[in-house]
């Protein structure tokens, strides 16, 4: 419990009203997607990066820590208020302040949604490509936070590829610019990218400036059903060596086609293992060319059947047994553990065999589907944790995944971040020497440790 | 007897809620002032801690649980389905069984449910009339203020009818005999705000020989009270209207509200065995209508030269329960209409049942974006289904300074049809 002078002391920093120490406000700030809950001490709402940096400069004197928040739509506990604190919301800061149709760039707010981002510069005719799944509700500054993926990242990067520069409030307080709104800029260290992805542990963005791509004209999708997985992955990587980078590639394997099958009444033939979700865009001319192409290379590949949309409606009918995955997995299992490890694409099928060996040898249904253009994989160990044991199975059946990707050269998060979740996990991907070399740059920019603590390190710092 | 469930019986749904944040982009309310207490995920997470002990009822609690339209916009696009909107109708019984009910509440459950013992009807159109309608020039239209208690005073609002529709018809109008044969469940909008579009009704079905029924002692629906969080009105007036309909012999149950259907359909059935068949029985006038080949019929009438741009906004009372389709075949089939489809036609009006009573400025927030996506349509004539949405859309077009009119798919039904 903080002491009520310390309470006022924010309340004078940003009013009154945006401070809140109430039960039911501490407990709607509570959690993240992970379903974890740990209670805050107090609730602020700041408006401005003076506000913030007044607040960093409070907790850094009491030794209170401060946790950023933006939707709380992470997976792996980055925003949580673990030990209790400070949980500053950014909501208030969602303005785009300039979009620059002359140097294709703009400049907004951390607390703005990254969809009411995209759909405002493509009334525009430009373009911002990273679309983590949550993109209708995640803010951008979590999504810069987590250095969020999405299925465009196979043509398009993503988010730190797009951030030109960042306006930071630091943990003891103080308000710098890195990087900048130019295309290069090489003067001392890339402190953007060492922000990008950092988890709300080494700043608090407060502005984001973010680079913009023409809008491409159109978009084809096709559907593309696989008898095996090795199909499937053949199919990725065949397509991209014909010099075809679509810009997305969505897979789903052959437990997640049997989830849609029985929970949908959507239409999937018996014989079909696994499913690529393919989109192109670009120029109008080019798609049909692009999209019976890929229908060609995909053809002596095992395909039971190949859907390819001529309308938006069919297109949407298309993406559509994608998105009943979600819904369709609740009914194998009431618990999901979502992981997402990422592994070079060309190992996507040995990783999906080493997954199903593990599925069979603790006997829990384990459906992967993802982004099988970049390797990533999101695994969902389905168990129900009531059930007594069920638990320590999936436990250890993800260590085993994590340990099986990094087998394979890959890593145990593509997009989701370390958060608390994966942080016992470290030591399986990171040498000491490198927990150290980032527990050195942390603890020399957070002396008191107050920003986002207990994150990322297995140990705290 | 009818019992509605309690908050203690939604455990496994909340349970289901897994956090995600998905309804964030999505309620009205939380649209209008970002506050995590105002959005589904918020709420499920109080009502938990409310189940647990580990929260009280104070301020911000009732605060944020008075923050709901009960609009279903996030069990629509929630993953999981989780049932917010009657999550938090539930919290509200529990809060109503300990703090009592609101005045305005109490208000709502008098005229309802006093009105249903005493044989809820015609007669009581006055009565209603009175306490919410009290002071209320005939003469002055849509734009007219509004000084009755419990109502804001810059509301605009429909004039009440002279004469209710109840009272213009029969209780039975004679069909074809091989035609099926509907119970009219007319609801108060219709009865004593919009009885012209139950009279459009009434044409279109005699069009198509239907027989039809229009019970005189029907009740209120009982969903205003549900919003309020008064149980026991909406279990008495549930089992009087369950009686007045098993004295008929009837197919379906039509209704030309949204809010109607969706408490017939979807909270009476909750409310005990003797109401299993209404999710079958109970249809939108509409989805009936297309059925019956209505809208090719419509279709084969001579299309207008000159037609008017008509767009059409989703109740959700409707959309969430899937029937979007419909209510368009038969504004497309029309002949003298251009169908145009609006942006983000199934985000809620803002009217939310008692909610815009409470929350006016936030209502009038809610309002205001969807009569810019009106706006942007082109369209002359907003066509819905549901008399609630009618008077806050032509509320919000009003405050906009919009031409725009209100209306209900029936009226122009009625224009199209021949004499």
């Amino acid at each position: 419990m903080l002491n009520t002078e310390f309470i006022a002391k924010l309340q004078q920093v940003v009013g009154a009203e945006n401070v809140s120490t109430n039960q039911a406000d501490l407990i709607c700030y509570s959690y993240d997607a992970t379903q974890k809950q740990f209670l805050p001490d107090v609730v602020v709402h700041p408006s401005s990066v003076e506000e913030i940096s007044a607040i960093m400069k409070l907790a850094n004197e009491t030794g209170i820590p401060v946790f950023p928040r933006g939707a709380g739509s992470g997976f792996t506990g980055g925003s949580l208020p673990v030990g209790g604190g400070i949980v500053l919301v950014t909501t208030r800061l969602d303005k785009i302040l300039e979009i620059d149709e002359e140097n294709l760039v703009a400049t907004v707010e951390p607390g703005l949604v990254t969809e009411d981002f995209q759909k405002a510069v493509e009334k525009v005719g430009l373009f911002y490509p990273p679309d983590p799944a949550s993109l209708k509700f995640s803010t951008l500054g979590g999504n810069v936070a987590e250095c969020a993926g999405g299925p465009r990242c196979v043509k398009y990067g993503v988010t730190k590829d797009y951030i030109l520069g960042l306006e930071i409030v630091t943990p003891t307080g103080d308000i710098i610019k890195t990087g900048g709104p130019t295309m290069k800029g090489v003067v001392g260290y890339d402190l953007t990218k060492l922000i990008c992805g950092s988890e709300g542990t080494l700043a608090i963005i407060t502005k984001i400036i973010v680079k913009l791509l023409p809008k491409p004209e159109a978009k084809k999708t096709m559907l593309v059903m696989f008898d095996s997985i090795d199909g499937a992955a053949q199919a990725v990587s065949d397509i991209i060596r014909n010099k075809i980078i679509p810009t997305t590639l969505e897979f789903m394997d052959g437990r997640t086609v049997d989830c849609v099958r029985q929970a949908t009444d959507l239409e999937v033939p018996d014989t079909a293992n696994a499913v690529l979700i393919i989109e192109v865009d670009g120029d109008k001319e080019f798609l049909d060319k692009q999209a019976s192409r890929i229908a060609e290379i995909t053809k002596p590949l095992g395909v039971v059947e190949t859907r390819i949309a001529e309308t938006p409606e069919e297109s949407e009918a298309l993406w559509q047994i994608r998105r009943s995955v979600s819904a369709s997995l609740r009914k194998v299992n009431p618990d999901k553990f979502n992981e997402d490890i990422c592994v070079p694409r060309s190992k996507v099928p040995e990783m999906i065999r080493k997954i199903d060996k593990i599925a069979d040898k603790y006997q829990i249904p384990i459906v992967n589907f993802g982004h099988a253009g970049d390797g990533n994989i999101h695994v969902n160990v389905m168990i129900d944790s009531k059930v007594e044991g069920e638990q320590e199975k999936a436990d250890q059946a993800i260590e085993e995944v994590f340990k099986g990707a990094l087998e394979l050269g890959g890593t145990m998060s593509g997009e989701h971040g370390v958060g608390i979740m994966k942080a016992p996990y470290i030591p399986l991907e990171l040498k000491d020497v490198a927990v150290d070399y980032m527990k050195t740059i942390k603890k020399a920019l957070d002396p008191k440790n107050i920003l986002n603590p207990g994150k990322i390190f297995p140990s705290d710092v | 007897m009818a019992k509605l469930k309690q908050l203690e019986d939604y455990r496994e749904e909340i349970d289901q809620c897994v956090k995600c944040g998905c309804c964030r982009a999505h309620c009205p309310a939380f649209g209008a002032v970002k506050h995590e207490g105002r959005v589904a995920r918020g709420k499920i997470a109080l009502a938990d801690a409310l189940l647990k002990g580990d929260v009280e009822m104070e301020e911000r609690f009732l605060l944020d649980m008075s923050q709901c339209l009960l609009c279903g916009s996030c069990y629509s696009q929630c993953p999981n389905k989780v049932p917010t909107e009657e999550i938090v109708a539930a919290t509200r019984l529990k809060i109503a069984e300990k703090k009592g009910l609101s005045t305005f509440g109490k208000g709502v459950a008098t005229v309802l449910k006093h009105q249903g013992l005493m044989d809820f009807g015609a007669k009581a159109g006055g009565k209603l009339s009175s306490l919410l309608f009290k002071k209320l020039p005939e003469d002055s239209g849509m734009q007219l203020r509004f000084p009755a208690p419990f109502v804001t005073k810059d509301r605009t609002l429909p004039p009440i009818t002279a004469k209710p529709f109840r009272d213009r018809h029969p209780e039975f109008i004679e069909g074809e005999k091989d035609k099926p044969t509907v119970l009219f469940f007319t609801g108060c909008g219709i009865n004593y705000m919009y009885p012209e579009s139950g009279d459009a009704m009434i044409r279109a079905l005699k069009f198509l020989g239907i027989n039809i029924i229009i019970p005189k002692d029907q009740n209120c629906c009982g969903l205003p009270a549900v919003s309020a969080g008064a149980a026991e009105t909406v279990e008495t007036l549930a089992e009087k209207n369950q009686k007045v309909f098993a004295k008929h012999n009837y197919d379906y149950i039509v209704t030309a509200c949204a809010s109607c259907n969706s408490g017939l359909k979807n909270v009476y059935p909750g409310m005990g065995d003797e109401f299993a068949d209404y999710p079958e029985k109970v249809k939108d006038i509409f989805v009936f209508l297309v059925e019956q080949g209505f809208a090719d019929k419509l279709d084969e009438l001579p299309k207008a030269a000159q037609r008017i741009k008509v767009t059409y906004h989703d109740p959700c009372h409707l959309r969430n329960h899937g029937v979007t389709k419909e209510p368009r075949a038969i504004l497309k089939a029309l002949p003298q209409v251009e169908y145009v489809e609006m942006e983000n036609a199934g985000s809620c009006c803002g009217l939310g049942g008692t909610y815009s009573v409470y929350h006016y400025d936030t209502a009038k927030q809610i309002g205001a974006k969807k009569a810019n996506f009106i706006n942007e349509s082109g369209a002359e004539l907003v066509a819905t289904d549901c008399p609630g949405c009618i008077m806050q859309l032509q509320d919000s077009i009003n405050h906009a300074g919009g031409k725009q009119k209100i209306l209900h798919i029936l009226d122009l039904v009625a224009d199209a049809l021949p004499d």
